[in-house]
């Protein structure tokens, strides 16, 4: 049976009466990306920066590939690799000599000319660093963080200031580390990142993960619903089936839902139902349209998004530490 | 040590000695400059014979131009490029990989070494062949010694005082400050004569850079003390290294301050 990349139980980290950290548990598999999500001060860095043996704990079990990062020694950093959210390199050396210095550190590295190409930078080789675009030093950082050949990656924020198209292209990178067996815990504040990367995503705030499992586990987590709207002209409120209209509301404009079952005094544009049950409502809309012989041809059906599911747990985490303060 | 901690070292001790190249900055204060001081002195001050037999006064100025050459080589230039590391989290990554963190620092001490004797020889044949300066082969053998003992030494508190600079812009102008004002109470620009206010040498005596410059002037100048091996000014930079060392020992950061 194979261990677990990351075992974590009952971490907790103080600074004086402050409680950073404040009893996670975290699994994470081999092989498997896990997004850890959670706002700024909720205890990300610290779980992180202890997982990596930068920082001491003040209490729990954490084993990273077997072994105690508080005590393990420079074999145990032979199997690991860190992007860090902030950092600079030599701007004075060229890329492939940036790479192949940090592959020196490493007794199994793999070829330079391998990272170079894993990441993009193949053309860069013999350009400056300090000449590099930030999107192009991000990759570096993933190629020194590559080069040693890990077993386990922590990435943290590693498309931070890039454009949308160097995004997509650093998640086909991160995405091919799969194929490569590489395990990764990916810290971002990109949910659309962690949407597409994950396999898994853990949220963090106050110290506590708050949710944990695939992005349709913790919109169930959130209970988030399904948001079907259509043009009120099209199906008004008054045809609806009596089961639907009492969970339609109606808005002026598709981000700007009242209460189900309300209407505006400017006169209805637009209808939204929230529901879990999304084929009977769907089906009952269509059944009802083609009573009345019309289209629906503005229906829109929005899953939760995964930015939604967060800010609807990061909002309940909130609204928990109010009440316990 | 270690086949694969020397492969390591001397690869580090390249990079080091490449990005102290590459490096404009560095490269003026710790090879020009040096030798922009050398020129300016003897300009400023000629290079007339102290006594009717000898030495010529530039004898006095090639001493302790090697002498500042060593402490911008390891003091400043150590600190200045291990605290820009540190606060640009290079050294953090690199404590996240499997390098020891002697061989990483390693790189560092070879390459302000390669520069003393880089600048030690370049201070010695422009010494001959311009001013008329001889070096005292007798003197040599002490000479290396206190190159190495220097370079140890400020290697050292380079790295221990890199404690209290706070970020990487204000580096340079931080250890400036320190050893600028050094530098004229420790015989580097222009050695003391029997004239100099015994307040300015007892300032000079307490710290290592007098005791540098006045140990290589041994090399020199056949005037000053006869002692081929200036043991006591050895004891007093050891004293200063011992103490810089234990600094770094329990002290030093590889993290950004936060």
């Amino acid at each position: 049976m194979k261990s677990p990349a990351i075992e974590v139980t009952g971490l907790r980290k103080s600074y004086g009466e402050v409680e950073a950290v404040a009893g996670v548990d975290l699994h994470v598999e081999e092989g498997e990306i896990l997004a850890f999500l959670g706002p700024n001060g909720a205890g990300k860095t610290t779980t992180v920066e202890i997982l990596e043996g930068f920082r001491p704990r003040t209490a729990g079990q954490v084993s990273v590939l077997g072994q105690d990062p508080a005590t393990a020694g420079l074999d145990w950093r032979e199997r690991i690799g860190i992007v860090l959210q902030e950092s600079q390199p030599e701007e004075f050396l060229k890329v492939a000599e940036t790479v192949t210095i940090w592959a020196a550190y490493f007794s199994d590295p793999r070829p330079v000319g391998e990272v170079l190409q894993l990441v993009g930078l193949t053309e860069q080789r013999d350009q400056r660093v300090g000449r590099l675009s930030g999107g192009q030093q991000r990759r570096l950082d993933l190629a020194l963080a590559l080069v040693g050949n890990p077993e386990l990656l922590f990435l943290d924020e590693p498309t931070t200031g890039f454009d949308p198209t160097a995004r997509r292209e650093a998640w086909a990178m991160i995405d091919g580390l799969r194929d490569l067996g590489v395990t990764v815990l990916l810290t971002t504040h990109y949910m659309d990142e962690a949407q597409n990367l994950a396999d898994r995503i853990a949220v963090i705030a106050a110290g506590r993960i708050i949710a944990r499992g695939t992005a349709e586990d913790l919109a169930v987590t959130a209970s988030m619903q399904t948001r079907i709207s259509w043009d009120s002209q099209e199906v008004p409120l008054a045809e609806l089936p009596e089961q639907l209209r009492g969970a339609a509301a109606v808005s002026v404009d598709p981000g700007e839902s009242r209460e189900p079952g309300t209407t505006s005094a400017e006169g209805p544009t637009r209808m939204v139902i929230l529901t879990d049950d999304v084929t009977d409502t769907v089906a009952a809309l269509l059944q009802t349209a083609g009573r009345l012989g019309r289209k629906i041809d503005s229906l829109e059906v929005l899953a939760p998004t995964l930015e939604d599911t967060y800010l609807s747990l990061i909002g309940e985490a909130d609204k928990a530490g109010s009440l316990d303060r | 040590m270690s086949s694969r901690g020397l492969r390591q070292l001397a690869a580090q001790t390249r990079v080091d000695f490449t990005l102290l190249w590459r490096n404009p900055l560095a490269s003026f204060f710790t090879v020009v400059l040096p030798l922009i001081f050398l020129f300016v002195l003897t300009a400023l001050f000629g290079n007339e014979l102290v006594t009717p037999v000898g030495p010529r006064l530039a004898s006095r100025f090639v001493p302790g131009i090697i002498a500042l050459s060593v402490v911008q080589a390891s003091f400043v230039n150590l600190a200045v490029v291990t605290v820009f590391r540190r606060e640009t989290s290079i050294l953090k990554r690199v404590r996240g990989t499997p390098i020891r963190p002697w061989v990483f620092m390693g790189g560092l001490v070879a390459t302000s070494y390669a520069v003393i004797a880089l600048m030690a020889v370049l201070m010695v044949v422009i010494g001959w062949a311009v001013y008329d300066v001889d070096l005292l082969w007798e003197a040599v053998p002490g000479l290396i010694v206190t190159l190495l003992i220097g370079g140890a030494v400020f290697c050292a508190l380079g790295l221990a005082f890199t404690n209290v600079v706070p970020n990487e812009t204000s580096g340079p102008p931080f250890l400036n400050l320190v050893v600028l004002p050094l530098y004229f109470v420790s015989d580097v620009y222009v050695p003391a004569s029997d004239d100099t206010p015994r307040a300015i040498t007892l300032i000079g005596d307490i710290f290592p850079i007098r005791h540098l410059a006045v140990a290589l002037q041994r090399g020199f100048d056949p005037l000053t003390d006869d002692s081929l091996w200036p043991v006591t000014n050895w004891l007093v930079m050891a004293a200063w290294g011992v103490a810089g060392a234990l600094i770094v020992t329990r002290w030093f950061r590889w993290t950004p301050r936060d």
